[in-house]
């Protein structure tokens, strides 16, 4: 996957206009964003629509940026490579000194989601993350709220720690591709976005019918758009209009469809205060 | 059916047999065919899974060293993604073994689960797994069981020597089966399509090569005890074994008529010799008392009375006797006479004698005498044979009697013909015997002692008659002139 997406990414780059290829070079403006599986982001059609509506609502080149993990993202952007990026809220919370919050999706009208623990739709006894011991157990990324700090609460919560509860567990890097081994029963469980299984039951039925979604979260804060702390104001502002404005012209609706969001919300800090305090206990578990 | 296929004629068992060939020579070819294409199908798939098996391999050490299941199982799966890849070359289940043996991910996840042990599973594992955690085979290797409907090729993941796992590819061996299925059914078509050529081809091959064997066979068949007369075999003329055969019949059936011939004749000569010894041994048994009866009639005509009775009866006795012993001299043929050679005149001797004869019947006697100087043989033998066969051509002539006499280097021969009523071909054999019934004049001594004498000179006599001619020859071998 990483090599797919990087290879698009260059494709991208390949096709920007010479003018704006000229213009990157003379007076290094573009704003770099960087994307991570928090969405279905292996769309390059769809993004690079996205990216050429951010260029023209900016009127400044826009450059997509993706990487295998969030990890990575979250180094880039501490590194100040990227200007801003579309991350999860757990990787928000903990480097939160050094980013803003730019902007919060909303999802079916509201800031937030939910992470969704699934199983393979053949399997109809699993009432439960309990009924899931000694099993192998698919998890989205170490940096995922919903496809992992959730799962770990919640198996604190009753004692236990995920090496020793499940007999193996394994990360896809995305939450689509949590759903794709869950579906093909590679992991009989699996942690993943609430927002993704509900997209992909959109935009890939057949997928999401071969799993079925045992448990459901509590709501957290929807994964924000942060930006770097040390983003110029004029440009975080400028950034987050254009955000927020997508959901009033038709173009950035039919955008924001294709995403199956209603919109952004410039959103709070408080949003994140559930994952942050799960963050917190994970950690702190004997 | 063994009796059958045996006695059945070779018209027909020709081109059976050439269909049998044909047929078991297009088996055989095809066979070869299938053969080397299992060979070649299994070849290409173990090299292809080879190939492919190295590649995944060299991918796979990374996630295997990162424990990256997902990204494992994307790549052992990705052979499986492209709908163009040649489905008969894609592998029926991709596993990725640990160090343990442990199923790491497998493309068929239901079936081999991670974690879970292959060989527990799927007996057939077993072995593949014991390869697969024998850390020293470090090659790609093929596991073949035979009562297996799959075929295994192992390849192992290696990194900086270390080996990481195993790489286990599971090919049914039922991808064959389509490709063979096909060349067989061409196979089996080509074969009926050369069957149906060659089957008139061979039938009329086979006609034609039974023919003279069939006509010589039929021709064979017609020999019983004898020769028929009206045989007449069409027999073919090449030079090959048939025609051999068909030539050395027909020389053996042409030996077998000149033998019967000969039996006859040989028959026809011991006959005439026994009638000889038993007329001989009688003549003489009379003779002896004969001479002397006459003796004793001379005796008493010159010493005994005059009574003119008992003269008149002796004259009736000793005229009745010189009958009897004219008779019995002419059964014993007198060979001890006086040898002078034959000369011409001899021969013109008895043109002389016969001239009378042949006169008062009014015949025309054509006479040619082709002797010049005297030969080696007894005269008066000779001049009696031809005095015999003259006398009898007159008896029997109506209007001709024809005689010739010549010689060549080796024999003396007399030729006597007549235009009279021809012998009959049953008459024939009883001619020379002695009293025959075909004579119907004279004492029916004369050929019987024309052939007695001819056979002292070891001479032949042949006769040859038809309507119109009737034809004595008698063949004197001329004794060595020393």
């Amino acid at each position: 996957m990483t090599r797919r997406r990087f290879c698009a990414t260059l494709a991208l780059c390949g096709l920007a206009p010479g003018a704006i290829a000229t213009a990157l070079a003379s007076e290094g403006h573009e704003l770099r964003l960087g994307l991570t599986p928090v969405f279905l982001d292996d769309q390059s059609i769809f993004l690079e629509a996205w990216r050429t509506y951010l260029t023209a609502r900016l009127q400044r080149p826009v450059v997509f940026v993706q990487r295998g993990s969030y990890r990575e993202i979250v180094d880039l952007l501490n590194q100040g490579q990227l200007d801003a990026a579309w991350l999860c809220g757990f990787p928000f919370v903990r480097h939160e000194r050094r980013l803003r919050l730019l902007a919060v999706p909303l999802f079916q009208g509201r800031p937030l989601y939910r992470s969704y623990l699934i199983v393979p739709a053949g399997d109809t006894h699993t009432k439960s993350l309990l009924d899931l011991r000694g099993k192998v157990f698919a998890y989205s990324d170490p940096d995922s709220n919903s496809g992992f700090l959730y799962t770990q609460f919640a198996l604190a919560k009753i004692r236990e720690r995920s090496e020793v509860f499940f007999a193996r567990t394994f990360y896809t890097w995305s939450h689509r591709k949590v759903v794709e081994a869950v579906a093909v029963e590679l992991a009989q469980g699996g942690a993943v976005d609430g927002y993704v299984w509900e997209t992909l039951q959109r935009s890939h039925p057949q997928l999401a019918a071969r799993t079925r979604v045992v448990e459901q979260s509590p709501e957290f804060g929807f994964p924000p758009f942060v930006a770097r702390s040390t983003l110029p104001a004029g440009d975080f502002k400028a950034l987050q209009d254009v955000l927020v404005a997508m959901r009033n012209d038709r173009e950035g609706k039919k955008l924001l469809g294709q995403l199956n969001l209603d919109g952004f919300t410039p959103g709070e800090r408080k949003l994140y205060d559930g994952i942050a305090s799960m963050a917190e206990k994970v950690a702190n578990r004997p | 059916m063994k009796h059958f296929m045996r006695d059945l004629s070779l018209r027909y068992k020709i081109p059976l047999r050439v269909l049998v060939l044909a047929s078991i020579t297009a088996i055989l070819v095809t066979a070869s065919i299938l053969f080397r294409v299992y060979d070649e199908t299994r070849n290409d798939l173990l090299r292809h899974a080879e190939s492919m098996g190295r590649l995944l391999a060299n991918t796979l050490v990374g996630p295997i060293t990162h424990d990256d299941v997902w990204r494992a199982y994307e790549i052992i799966n990705s052979p499986f993604q492209g709908g163009s890849l040649d489905q008969t070359q894609i592998a029926e289940t991709i596993l990725l073994l640990d160090t343990r043996g442990q199923v790491f991910v497998s493309t068929q996840p239901t079936q081999y689960p991670m974690l879970s042990e292959p060989g527990r599973l799927d007996p057939e594992y077993a072995a593949i797994v014991d390869l697969a955690t024998d850390r020293n085979d470090v090659k790609p290797s093929v596991v073949d069981p035979s009562d297996s409907s799959r075929l295994f090729v192992t390849i192992p993941v290696i990194s900086e020597g270390a080996r990481l796992g195993t790489l286990v590819m599971s090919y049914p061996k039922s991808l064959f089966m389509p490709r063979f299925v096909d060349i067989a059914q061409r196979a089996a078509l080509m074969t009926l399509l050369a069957l149906a050529v060659l089957l008139p081809i061979a039938w009329y091959w086979g006609h034609r090569m039974a023919k003279p064997l069939v006509r010589l066979a039929g021709c064979m068949d017609q020999i019983g005890p004898s020769v028929p007369e009206n045989l007449h075999c069409d027999l073919s003329e090449s030079h090959d074994e048939i025609g051999r055969a068909g030539t050395a019949f027909k020389r053996m059936l042409k030996e077998l008529k000149e033998k019967e011939q000969l039996e006859q004749e040989i028959m026809a000569s011991e006959r005439l010799a026994a009638v000889g010894r038993l007329s001989a041994g009688i003549a003489h048994e009379i003779n002896n008392p004969l001479g002397g009866m006459l003796n004793a009639i001379n005796t008493f005509k010159r010493h005994g009375p005059d009574d003119p009775r008992t003269l008149k009866t002796l004259a009736l006795l000793e005229r009745g006797l010189t009958q009897i012993k004219d008779t019995v001299a002419a059964l014993l043929v007198e060979t001890k006479v006086e040898i002078h050679p034959l000369s011409r005149r001899d021969i013109e001797d008895t043109r002389t004698l016969v001239t009378a004869e042949a006169a008062e019947k009014r015949l025309e006697l054509i006479w040619e005498n082709d002797i010049t100087e005297d030969l080696p043989l007894p005269s008066t033998l000779v001049r009696q044979i031809l005095l015999n066969l003259l006398l009898n051509a007159i008896r029997a002539a109506d209007k001709r009697v024809e005689c010739q006499v010549y010689r060549d280097s080796r024999s003396f021969t007399l030729v006597v013909k007549n235009d009279g009523t021809h012998i009959e071909d049953e008459d024939m054999a009883y001619l020379f015997e002695p009293f025959s019934r075909l004579s119907r004049n004279g004492h029916g001594l004369g050929l019987w002692v024309t052939y007695q004498m001819a056979r002292q000179l070891n001479g032949g006599i042949v006769v040859e008659s038809e309507p119109g001619e009737t034809r004595f020859s008698v063949a004197l071998p001329l004794q060595e002139e020393a």
